[in-house]
């Protein structure tokens, strides 16, 4: 019925009792996903929103049988929480915490690889599978359960898009947003792969940014071996050259990563161009005839 | 962040990578002292601005003299430059670096930067020297040799062979090229580089490597441990709004149109500017308030906006996800009334508490023109600053 997480999974919270880890985690039982308890190291023992807090991941592993994770730790101690869920072997890691420094990902990536873990994030607004799981800071009352696959490296426009979606009467399977960082554990293919493999999704909506060749990369990929419509749109068409845009990688350099290329890419890809943010939920409505 | 040539050498130096001798000057006879003290015969006087292509803009200057030092010192102090990357707008020079000058038998090219596709350092080398790496790679690509360093095991010896070979460095310069080149990654790791160039490497006719100039970026996420290198910064290269915007964590980037954007996260505020364009207008700023704004914070983020002069008409978009449209609301109110809003303000509110936040408008007595839609706010946008 989705991808990465469902009603099954059972989740902890790293940075359980900070002030976003308490908040998320609160909005996230309200929406009805199995939170089974969080880490905060010094408090274990202690309870926080009615759910046992421990001092490590292992240990919450151990005893609340857990499958994933959410870390809401700060940013200097982001990638360490990162690589603690990693050897506790949590199957899915999901890091929103954005500002971690790009050398301290690119460690993670190496622990990252060969392991039994999957990174979304950081940076992200999360994954949520409405009506079953919502991990991250995303709105839960602007989904709606149904079949088109939502996957973006920006936040608040992956909202926007669900947003149209639900008003035009498309639910969404699951949405995933996999961040602005330069360096991030999942990136748009191993998400295209997963949506063309679930047999609940018939579309798909992807929404990249300038900076990098994700989206390049998407594009070839998609081109190669994705059947379903995806309709796709990136965000800094107007951006100059040179500057960081907000999200880390979020940048042209060197004449590289602009949203024109990527644009070109996609459609050269055959799939479904939205040249305006404000007509993602029409373009993927037309191409679903 | 960006730092000068001279501070990009002094951290290359403490990692071992040779430079020639030289020192700053902010006066013509600064300049002549540190000439003298450099000993001659030859100098080469160096315009200190955060851009490249200074020599083309008449930025840097062989000297043959202590008189010619001071001549050039006094030229280039405090002229603007205009180069390919400073904008039409140039830049001011308010340094010059004087250094020995020495005689190049070839120029080469070497850099530091994460490579994102992999996740991983890498370091890419060229033959081609002196010139931007970005056109040898579209003419030339076969003449850069790029490698990938394991962050577990670092950077070894056959990384640096690998590189000097394969862009044909003599034999008897690879010894120098490995402490070179392991120092330039040292520097890279160590300082939390985004960015380390050396262009041009040289080689000089006594058979030494050096780098001849030097470029520098760092990841700001990293500089909460980079002390030192925070103490580099130069604010007088910065856009001063944006260094007031970074003073209460906006991300904020001036641009030349005319319509203010005030907007909550990176994508949907490009994506904002992006609508502005295609409706015919132009943005006059990035802006991203970020995803848990307080009433201060957006209340600093449009006084911020309205000290651009060039700003006709204000555009605030906010999905409200964490971010309550009607603590969003209390923010524009509060700024407008504070600085006294001249221009049209276009506010389209969406998500979380909207029904609230619109209320709050309205019942605010402001002239604000209000939009359901993304489309049909932009287009509101660009109409009123056009006076339309």
């Amino acid at each position: 019925m989705s991808i990465l997480v469902n009603k099954n999974t059972r989740v902890i919270c790293q940075g359980f009792t900070g002030s976003q880890g308490t908040f998320h985690s609160e909005q996230a039982i309200q929406y009805g996903t199995k939170m089974v308890g969080g880490v905060t190291p010094g408090k274990g023992g202690t309870k926080h929103l009615n759910l046992p807090v421990f001092n490590t991941v292992c240990e919450a592993k151990e005893k609340t049988n857990c499958n994933a994770s959410v870390i809401y730790v700060p940013p200097p101690f982001a990638a360490d929480a990162i690589m603690e869920a990693i050897d506790a072997e949590i199957e899915l890691v999901v890091c929103i915490t954005e500002g971690i420094p790009v050398l301290d990902m690119v460690k993670v990536k190496k622990y990252l690889n060969g392991s039994k873990s999957r990174l979304i994030g950081p940076n992200c607004p999360g994954v949520i599978t409405p009506g079953e799981c919502k991990i991250g800071i995303m709105p839960g009352y602007i989904h709606k359960a149904g079949r088109i696959g939502v996957l973006s490296r920006s936040g608040t426009l992956t909202y926007v898009a669900v947003d149209q979606l639900t008003k035009l009467g498309l639910g969404q399977s699951s949405c995933v947003g996999i961040g602005g960082d330069p360096v991030n554990g999942t990136n748009f293919i191993d998400v295209l792969e997963m949506f063309n493999k679930d047999p609940n999704t018939d579309a798909v909506i992807m929404i990249g940014e300038i900076g990098g060749t994700a989206e390049e990369d998407a594009a070839e990929y998609i081109k190669r071996e994705f059947k379903k419509p995806v309709t796709a749109f990136i965000a800094g068409a107007s951006a100059p050259a040179g500057k960081r845009m907000g999200h880390a990688g979020a940048i042209i350099s060197g004449g590289k990563g602009t949203a024109a290329a990527k644009f070109e890419a996609l459609r050269s890809a055959g799939a479904h161009i939205s040249k305006s943010p404000a007509e993602l939920g029409s373009t993927l409505k037309a191409s679903l005839r | 962040m960006n730092i000068h040539e001279y501070q990009a050498k002094q951290l290359l130096k403490e990692f071992g990578v040779p430079v020639l001798q030289g020192d700053i000057a902010l006066t013509p006879e600064d300049a002549v002292k540190v000439a003298k003290k450099i000993g001659g015969p030859v100098w080469v006087v160096k315009a200190q601005i955060h851009a490249g292509g200074r020599g083309k803009a008449g930025g840097v200057k062989l000297a043959k003299s202590i008189d010619e030092v001071r001549e050039y010192a006094k030229n280039i102090l405090g002229k603007t430059l205009v180069t390919h990357q400073t904008g039409p707008e140039g830049k001011e020079v308010q340094k010059v670096l004087i250094e020995e000058g020495c005689k190049i038998k070839k120029e080469y090219y070497v850099a530091a930067l994460v490579d994102r596709t992999t996740g991983k350092v890498a370091m890419m080398a060229s033959s081609e020297g002196g010139v931007e790496i970005e056109k040898v790679a579209e003419t030339h690509p076969e003449k850069i040799i790029t490698i990938e360093i394991d962050p577990a095991t670092g950077f070894n010896g056959f990384h640096a062979r690998k590189l000097a070979f394969g862009i044909g460095m003599n034999a008897s310069l690879v010894k120098q090229a490995t402490q070179l080149f392991s120092g330039l990654y040292e520097t890279f790791i160590k300082k939390d580089c985004s960015m380390a160039e050396i262009n041009p490497l040289v080689e000089t006719e006594d058979g030494k490597l050096l780098a001849l100039d030097a470029k520098m970026n760092f990841d700001d996420n990293a500089l909460f441990r980079q002390p030192a290198v925070m103490e580099m910064r130069d604010l007088t290269e910065e856009n001063p709004t944006e260094i007031e915007a970074s003073r209460y964590e906006l991300a904020f980037i001036k641009l030349d149109g005319s319509i203010g954007c005030l907007v909550n996260g990176a994508g949907l505020a490009m994506a904002t500017m992006d609508l502005i364009k295609l409706h015919g207008g132009e943005p006059a700023n990035f802006l991203d308030v970020g995803g848990g704004a307080s009433k201060e914070k957006v209340a600093a983020a449009f006084k911020i906006i309205l000290k651009d002069q060039n700003v006709r008409a204000i555009l605030v978009n906010i999905f409200g996800g964490i971010m309550k449209c009607d603590i969003i609301a209390e923010g524009v109110i509060a700024a407008s009334k504070e600085v006294g809003l001249k221009v049209p303000l276009v506010v389209r509110l969406a998500g979380t508490n909207v029904e609230k936040g619109k209320e709050i408008l309205q019942k605010s007595g402001l002239n604000i023109i209000s939009a359901d839609e993304l489309a049909d706010a932009a287009q509101k946008a660009v109409h009123a600053a056009k006076g339309k």
